[in-house]
């Protein structure tokens, strides 16, 4: 297994960039994921990041409509936070694996 | 594999032209997971496709319960097919397929067409089926860009990259 170094901290990383132990993800090391991802975060970004965190604890299948009813964002929002990878982005800043669901 | 990286798909133009349960969320499913890997998609509704993206329709599509050998009761044994002309039957089995897609998140086809477009996912209608059904623009659901030909639909699907996908 690959380790990475964000934010100054050794993180273990899959061939993909996800981390592989959720319990490693500090906010600064989503910052610094999401700047690989040319995205700058913003306060709605983390109210994403720590829904999807929270549903991953739970063990509930992750879809951008669970995302959309949230509460937080709309589906469109939600492209709009991450574009190109509304799910994928999401998940790899929120430290939890790639997102297993087809919707 | 590196064939894969080299030559990204980067759109995708998908054409849905019947108007089964199966049938369209199979382009629909299609055409949302493109847009959430960032792949730029069209969609082209002709036939009976049509009935996906006609208001008055699109949620209450049916899958066919006479002559589809893969159908199955509850449990895995066969379905008979004639069990599938007693009435009621069809909408019975509609209604369950529906509600099992509902509970992997899968929505109503006007929920799912909001989720595409929300991505940036483009619907079309065909001119010619569109006009041979007889409908009328306020027929089709707002989701609905255009009406537009074959020639129009191959324009929009060119591009490095890009695939034509008949469902």
């Amino acid at each position: 297994m690959a380790t990475k170094t964000y934010a100054g901290i050794n993180v273990d990383v899959n061939d993909e960039g996800y981390l592989t132990n959720p319990a490693q993800w500090t906010k600064e090391i989503a910052q610094e994921i999401a700047r690989e991802e040319g995205i700058n975060l913003t306060d709605k970004h983390f109210q994403v990041l720590e829904y999807l965190r929270d549903q991953y604890s739970k063990g509930s299948v992750l879809t951008i409509r669970g995302v959309g009813k949230s509460g937080i964002t709309d589906i469109k929002g939600l492209y709009e936070l991450f574009p190109g990878g509304p799910l994928k982005k999401s998940s790899r800043i929120a430290g939890i694996p790639k997102p297993t669901s087809c919707v | 594999m590196a064939e894969k990286i080299d030559h990204p798909v980067k759109k995708v133009a998908l054409i849905i032209a019947k108007g089964s349960i199966e049938d369209v969320y199979a382009g629909l499913i299609m055409a949302n997971g493109a847009v959430m890997e960032g792949i730029e998609c069209k969609l082209f509704f002709t036939f009976f496709g049509l009935d996906a993206i006609t208001k008055k329709r699109q949620n209450k599509l049916k899958t066919g319960v006479v002559g589809n050998p893969a159908m199955r009761m509850p449990g895995g044994l066969p379905f008979p097919t004639l069990l599938g002309i007693i009435p009621g039957v069809e909408a019975g089995v509609s209604a369950m397929m529906k509600k099992q897609m509902l509970d992997l998140d899968v929505p109503p086809v006007d929920e799912f067409l909001d989720m595409i477009v929300a991505g940036g996912g483009e619907i079309y209608a065909c001119k010619l089926a569109f006009d041979m059904f007889k409908l009328k623009r306020e027929d089709l659901s707002d989701h609905v860009i255009d009406v537009i030909t074959v020639g129009r639909f191959y324009e929009l699907a060119a591009g490095e990259g890009s695939q034509i996908i008949f469902t």
